[in-house]
């Protein structure tokens, strides 16, 4: 046997298992050290804050060390009163809510509009994209703000709503308060809502359907089924993950949103977002508004951790 | 065909015809306006006064507003390197290293900025910055910049995992076997082919930093105010013809591109299609 | 007849006990022994899951061996990774890299040696020029088809001058038609290189046509290693006579056992093999009888051996060949295959009819494994 042929020393380095092993830490550490420093330390510290008391400028310390004696002082009271307090819990289920309905409303306009554009001729399709993609990329900011010139006293959707006097079915449902006022109200909140929202409910409806295969419609027509039932039966049983996709995208930033509910809302839309900004930019209450992150973020995170399990385990079942 | 079948077909394209259009009317309807009445003379938006550039005179001096879009540009760009540089490496992380020490906690982190409501990340950042004020400094632009990465790190992390997933593994055991080191494999051969999902990620990420209120609300600190933040102020105190005009230009700008960018992509992909299917011929 | 693992320490490429395990409950790769020689055509053969692949990838450096040892010209492999081995392989998605030109692909593997410009533009061309790509040099993969696809990385993996070449199902990739005209073609292009070859399929065929000896695999196992026509014509194993090509199989026990011949009772007829087997008398044996051995008459033959009357059950036209299947007495069924030598021949049987088989005592293979 002879020996190996003669290697620089740089091949011989490369192919060692350390220098493997290192570049394969350095890979992994990077994005690990970085989000534990920016994704898990600050979930800590707004823990330790919650259980603190707020001081002049800044929270008290937790922990003191007085004579030698070490003192804690954890405050529960945070806790305490967002659990007792109508107005979080009250607030909380309005976001969701909200959430929900927007969801609801986004697959209703969206999802034919998906569908519509997966039949449409297959030239057409690549603008029709874009067209959808178009306000995505615009700022979401400036397209919010447009609503307030619509729906202001005077503006172009308030006229026609009252000359249809389609206001009073909206005053019929509570979404508004006053006849021909829509700004700042519940209605406001929604239509903007819905409309941010569209796209994320579209494009992945769009995705899924327009990879189905459209012998299968052939399939059942040729075994008898209507159009509307082959619908019903096959094309959105076939889609459920696009609809699932798009209702995740809509409703889970919906529930924490803060800028629409400011610019449209009202004051009966209380949104669990304006009310940690107001906790903390109003009130200067940081304590609190850390309390009510660390319940929001629970409460968030606990049904996610779950479904995550459940989805890892449907794919393992799979293999 | 039949005649009923005829129907059918005929009542879903004209529906469908009536939904796409009255659909587009909804998602233009409000920018068409906007643009409409910045040319408006008239300060109230509910007179029309004649149509005026004078709201764009006026942006080209506006200070408050330039240094806000200088700055946002900054910290997009930044926050966009950053973003995509460290979603490169987590969507790697994830996809060639199956097992490792906390791989479910970092998926965790990694997928938590896509799920939780950008006030409690701005929250809680601002927070452990003001706890470690020593260490991070006063609050401002890099502070900003911090946040924004955090957050399109997790976009570009999809992203780009979701490249990388799809990448033929062979091609890169077919360069090892050629006798190309794992760097050089990188470069020569797995980067030029996420080289797409990169520079999506980077527009992606560009435009979620340049689109944040919330974050930089929390983050930013004196004389670092963003074009969002100069925007949102303004605008929570009604319809303003400054605002219009800037929307205006903001819009324009972005039509452009992606009108243009979407052009080359179908061009590009239309190409290449014919090309393979003349070569399937062949 | 088992594979008895050769010892030959001079042999080009070998391996040794080499062992697979994914911790999977079984191996994937059992203890598997084989020397190939320098310049042959060697073939992996087996269903798929019986660990070809994963022992393709051993040697190319893509898995770690649990144990054993690889060899090659003398040199072990063991801790190299796949790009310092003088081994290179086509891949069964062919792997063209699809940012770069063919030109480019061809010549990755050169600019990584560090290859001077001028040998290496020179070496190209004659990659090119060997599988006739000459003119296709700045087109890039996805402007060509599937069969130009594979020359490309045929040229690719040749270019280096490895000194062992691996083939990861070369042709799956490709229609009939065209993986018939391939697999001369290929084996062809490899002959004239004078390069070492192991090649993985699935596809006896394949295996049977480009191969100059054959392994053929089951689960993680090797049953049988030699030449085309010796496995064929003499299979090792019952395995081994079921994968390649059509056989029958009758079970039956040993009767009379001489030294030059045997006679085996199979109950619906009875065996003469006209040599003697390593065995006892009223041992379990099974018969292996290839279909194209049998020859179907009307009248009885003359003695009481090898023949057996039947009905015919099934009758499929291939062109070359018709394929009966003759129904027996008892329930089983014989294959059998007649060469259309003559057109219009009018006294094949029908289906319905019945007919007799007959074969000679030369054409039985007696199995015990």
């Amino acid at each position: 046997m002879s020996r190996p042929p003669a290697s620089s020393l740089f091949n011989r380095m490369h192919a060692h298992p350390l220098f493997l092993a290192h570049s394969r830490k350095a890979v992994i550490s990077v994005p690990f050290v970085w989000l534990l420093i920016f994704m898990l330390l600050p979930f800590f510290i707004i823990l330790k804050i919650s259980f603190a008391q707020m001081g002049i400028a800044s929270f008290l310390p937790l922990s003191q060390f007085k004579e030698g004696i070490l003192t804690l002082n954890l405050d529960l009271t945070h806790y305490q009163f967002i659990v007792q307090d109508q107005l979080y819990f009250r607030t909380y289920l309005n976001s969701l809510w909200c959430a929900a309905l927007t969801t609801f409303w986004c697959l209703f306009i969206g999802y034919p509009f998906a569908y519509f554009m997966a039949r449409a001729k297959a030239t057409l399709q690549p603008a029709l994209l874009m067209l959808v993609m178009l306000p995505f990329w615009t700022s979401y900011l400036l397209r919010v703000y447009a609503w307030k010139g619509l729906l202001m006293n005077g503006g172009l959707l308030a006229r026609v709503l009252i000359y249809t006097h389609l206001d009073w079915i909206l005053l019929k449902l509570r979404l508004i308060v006053e006849p021909g006022m829509f700004m700042n109200t519940q209605f406001a909140l929604l239509i903007g809502m819905v409309y941010t929202y569209l796209p994320f409910m579209i494009l992945p409806l769009y995705a899924t359907l327009s990879k189905m295969d459209l012998r299968l419609l052939e399939a059942a027509a040729d075994l008898g089924a209507t159009p509307w039932v082959g619908f019903w039966k096959i094309t959105v049983p076939l889609s459920k993950a696009g609809i699932i996709a798009g209702s995740m995208l809509v409703f889970i930033p919906c529930i924490g949103e803060y800028v629409i509910p400011e610019l449209l809302g009202g004051p009966q839309s209380l949104m669990i977002g304006r009310v940690l900004w107001d906790e903390f930019f109003s009130n200067n209450d940081w304590p609190m508004a850390s309390s009510v992150a660390v319940v929001v973020i629970l409460l968030i995170l606990l049904p996610l951790a779950i479904f995550n399990k459940y989805q890892a385990e449907a794919s393992e079942v799979r293999r | 065909m039949s005649l009923r079948a005829l129907l059918y077909r005929v009542l879903e394209k004209g529906f469908g015809k009536t939904w796409l259009g009255a659909g587009f009317v909804f998602l233009y309807l409000p920018i068409v306006v906007l643009v409409f009445y910045s040319f408006n003379a008239s300060p109230l938006p509910v007179v029309w006064g004649g149509v005026s550039l004078r709201w764009y005179r006026q942006l080209v001096q506006d200070r408050d507003l330039l240094s806000g879009v200088w700055l946002s540009l900054q910290i997009a760009l930044y926050a966009a390197t950053g973003s995509v540089v460290l979603g490169a490496l987590a969507a790697f992380t994830l996809v060639k290293y199956k097992r490792f020490w906390g791989r479910t906690l970092f998926t965790g982190m990694v997928n938590a900025p896509l799920v939780m409501p950008e006030v409690i990340i701005g929250l809680s950042l601002l927070l452990m910055l003001v706890s470690m004020q020593r260490v991070f400094g006063q609050r401002g632009m890099f502070t900003i910049w911090l946040g924004h990465v955090l957050l399109g790190m997790s976009y570009a992390t999809v992203v780009i995992q979701a490249r990388l997933q799809d990448l033929n593994p062979e091609l890169e055991q077919a360069a090892a076997d050629l006798g190309a080191r794992p760097i050089q494999v990188f470069f020569l051969v797995t980067l030029p082919l996420i080289l797409n999902a990169l520079v999506s990620a980077f527009l992606l990420s560009f435009t979620l930093s340049l689109d944040d209120v919330v974050l930089a609300a929390f983050l930013n600190g004196p004389g670092s105010t963003t074009l969002p933040l100069v925007i949102f102020s303004r605008a929570r105190l009604g319809m303003r013809p400054d605002i219009n005009a800037a929307a205006s230009v903001i819009i324009a700008v972005v039509t452009v591109m992606v009108v243009g960018g979407s052009y080359f992509v179908f061009r590009a992909e239309r190409r290449r299609a014919a090309e393979i299917a003349a070569a399937q011929r062949a | 007849m088992t594979p008895v693992p050769s010892t030959n320490d001079t042999a080009f490429v070998q391996i040794r006990d080499l062992v697979k395990d994914f911790g999977a409950g079984s191996l994937a790769v059992n203890n598997v022994s084989l020397d190939i020689a320098q310049g042959e055509i060697f073939a992996l053969l087996g269903p798929s899951g019986c660990g070809k692949t994963t022992l393709l990838r051993m040697v190319a450096g893509f898995e770690t061996p649990t144990k054993g040892k690889i060899l090659l010209d003398g040199v072990e492999l063991d801790g190299l990774p796949p790009y310092l081995r003088p081994i290179n392989m086509m891949f069964q998605s062919y792997a063209l890299f699809p940012h770069l030109t063919v030109w480019d692909n061809v010549a990755f593997g050169l600019r990584r040696e560090g290859m001077p410009h001028e040998p290496m533009a020179e070496r190209v061309e004659q990659m090119l020029k060997l599988v006739q790509l000459q003119r296709y040099g700045r087109r890039k993969p996805h402007q060509l088809s599937g069969g130009q696809q594979q020359r490309v990385a045929l040229a690719r993996s040749l270019a280096k001058r490895p000194k062992l070449m691996l083939l990861d199902e070369p042709l799956a990739a490709l229609d009939k038609k065209l993986r018939e005209e391939t697999q001369i073609e290929l084996a062809n292009i490899i002959r004239k290189v004078g390069v070492t070859c192991v090649m993985v399929t699935h596809d006896q065929e394949e295996a049977m046509t480009m191969a100059n000896r054959l392994a053929v695999m089951s689960e993680g196992n090797i049953l049988q290693v030699g030449t085309p026509t010796e496995v064929y014509e003499t299979p090792a194993t019952r395995f081994v006579a079921d994968f390649i090509g059509n056989v029958n199989l009758m079970d039956g026990t040993v009767v009379v056992d001489e030294r030059d011949f045997v006679e085996i009772d199979c109950g619906f007829c009875r065996h003469r093999v006209g040599h003697g087997i390593t065995g006892t008398l009223g041992m379990p044996v099974t018969v292996a009888l290839r279909p194209e051995k049998i020859h179907l008459v009307r009248e009885q033959p003359a003695g009481q051996f090898n023949q057996v009357r039947g009905t015919v059950h099934d009758r499929a036209y291939f062109g070359s060949f018709t394929l009966y299947v003759l129904e027996l007495p008892g329930g089983k069924r014989l294959k059998v295959s007649e060469a259309n030598n003559e057109r219009n021949r009018t006294d094949a049987p029908a289906e319905g009819q019945g007919a007799w088989a007959t074969w000679p005592d030369t054409a039985q293979v007696v199995l015990t494994t």
